[in-house]
């Protein structure tokens, strides 16, 4: 079977990019296809994980939407994939629904695993709460995959790299500039997430959580209350009306656990709660508590963590 | 400007998660339907914010049955001008987003707007949809929307960052938290809503390409385990040993 990988290039390839092609890898073989400027030594890391082939169109650096659907598609045509897989980030967010219409193609978004013996798909649903089985009615198929829903496989492959024009027509959305945080961990991708609330009484204080973010190599995040109020910025806000993530680790630090912000949460695998109160409704979902205070607690978790580094 | 705003029904955020007929359907026995918060808070509120100083008219579009009308008298109450009913069962995101497609198309509106996607299917699918059966530009994700002239100014999340875009009207986009302050509609709004147009229409022939076929709830969490604030080595210990995330 014939899959294409969409993967975003635009800021190096990573993590997530591994996935997406392990992914695809397991459904069948993998065409990559990718735009922007971007650099044949990193591409050529996607054959490693699985890519036989990859077309690349390097003029295209920041397309819009349909200029982008345009792309895939053509790409889809071009290699016969009736299996189209994308990583679920604001990228695939844009331009996976668009397909789906043009493709006539069933979309499965935000897919946590590999198809069921069935052929069904599971996915987050109920913010979190629950899983459901998607089918898919159509023969052509669009798959959305959750990031952190697979393990990248290495299998030391080589893909061809082969330049691609996709006659995409003109941008009607046009971007004026990107900002994004300088040196930080982008919180939907991390593995690691250190979080903090209102329990922190002050902007001033988020020193001791931007430590042990440090220690850990974390990214940083934080509560609804905290960024409405202007401590922190919104893109740090997990929960129901923030992101959603699910990180290996999530460490929470002066959050109550109100249940709006378990749903941006409640997928990490392993949860950990500081707070003062015993009573805090979020240790009923954390699998390890520590009733004490944020401000001794923090501090005393980072030097720890440090000396485990040091000694590992 | 002619604005539509499409919303859903959704859950309450506090409702009990459980599903009935062998696991094939969300159990509705108890819950307590409200707008979905992103269709609600960010864009049927940023479209009356736009209404009110560029003038115009907000037109609400669902796809449901009867019994989904208090939700549509809610996001009437908090200041739509009418209110439209596409008479069929939401089957999936295609079929839904298909029909307002289809509706749009013949009432022509200069901006469609809907939330970043429903709180209980997550998907973020439909306004994408939308903008393709439309062959109009789409901006997923706004956290910023202002008008100028004919030409819309926006920010949008961008892989963890923000990104500043503009385009040119009519488009599509899908609204995310920042854009718009949540307004509880007051007495006067909620007389109103009473009166207003509530238009039902009938559904458009479209097949569905996905399927719910069953849902499962994650295994319940063991009780926590407490690691006194004194011992952090215990705690990295078992992050690294037990949990292995570490």
């Amino acid at each position: 079977m014939s899959v294409l990988v969409y993967i975003n290039s635009n800021h190096g390839i990573g993590k997530n990019a591994f996935e997406t092609v392990t992914y695809g890898k397991k459904l069948g073989d993998v065409t990559v296809v990718t735009n922007g400027n971007i650099d044949d030594a990193s591409l050529a890391k996607l054959g490693e994980y699985g890519a036989s082939k990859i077309l690349v169109d390097k003029a295209l650096t920041d397309p819009d939407d349909q200029q982008l659907t345009r792309l895939i598609a053509n790409a889809a045509e071009q290699v016969g994939a009736n299996t189209i897989v994308f990583s679920h980030d604001h990228i695939a967010k844009n331009i996976a629904p668009r397909l789906s219409v043009r493709l006539k193609a069933g979309l499965v978004s935000g897919a946590i695993a590999l198809p069921d013996g069935d052929g069904t798909i599971k996915v987050n649903v109920f913010s979190g709460k629950a899983f459901g089985s998607v089918k898919v009615n159509t023969t052509k198929k669009i798959i959305s995959l959750l990031p952190n829903s697979i393990q990248p496989e290495n299998v030391g492959g080589n893909a061809s790299i082969e330049a691609f024009s996709g006659n995409v027509g003109e941008a009607k959305v046009k971007v004026l500039s990107t900002k994004q945080p300088e040196g930080d961990i982008p919180l939907p991708e991390a593995e690691l997430v250190v979080s903090a609330g209102r329990g922190l009484k002050g902007p001033e204080n988020w020193g001791i959580v931007e430590d042990l973010a440090k220690a850990l190599g974390a990214a940083t995040a934080c509560s609804r209350p905290v960024s409405d109020i202007g401590w922190r910025p919104h893109h740090e806000h997990v929960g129901q009306t923030g992101i959603a993530i699910r990180p290996n680790l999530y460490i929470a630090a002066g959050i109550s656990g109100a249940i709006q912000h378990l749903a941006g949460v409640n997928g990490s695998k392993v949860i950990v709660v500081i707070n003062t109160d015993a009573e805090a409704p979020f240790f009923k979902a954390a699998d390890y508590g520590v009733v004490g205070d944020a401000f001794e607690v923090l501090p005393r978790l980072t030097e720890a963590i440090k000396k485990f580094k040091a000694s590992n | 400007m002619k604005i539509l705003v499409g919303i859903s029904k959704s859950p309450d955020t506090t409702s009990k998660i459980a599903f009935t007929d062998n696991n094939s359907k969300f159990d509705e026995n108890g819950v307590q339907y409200i707008v979905n918060p992103y269709d609600e808070w960010y864009a049927l509120v940023r479209a009356l914010e736009l209404k009110e100083t560029v003038g115009g008219t907000v037109t609400i579009v669902t796809v449901g049955s009867a019994s989904d009308e208090a939700v549509i008298r809610k996001a009437l109450a908090i200041g739509a001008d009418e209110a439209v009913r596409i008479d069929a069962d939401p089957k999936d995101a295609y079929y839904t987003a298909m029909q307002i497609a289809d509706y749009a198309k013949s009432n022509g509106f200069d901006l469609v707007l809907t939330g970043k996607e429903t709180i209980q299917y997550n998907g973020s699918q439909v306004g994408g949809m939308i903008a393709e059966a439309l062959d109009m530009p789409f901006v997923s994700l706004a956290t910023k929307l202002d008008v100028d002239g004919s030409t819309l100014k926006l920010e949008k999340e961008y892989l963890g960052g923000i990104q500043s875009v503009e385009v040119a009207l009519p488009a599509v986009v899908s609204c995310a938290k920042g854009m718009a302050e949540q307004r509880i509609p007051n007495m006067r709004g909620i007389m109103a809503a009473r009166t207003k147009p509530l238009t039902v229409v009938p559904a458009a022939q479209v097949e569905d390409l996905t399927s719910f076929t069953g849902y499962t709830t994650p295994p319940a969490k063991s009780s926590v385990k407490l690691i006194s604030p004194d011992n952090m080595d215990e705690l990295v210990s078992l992050l690294h040993n037990e949990a292995k995330v570490i």
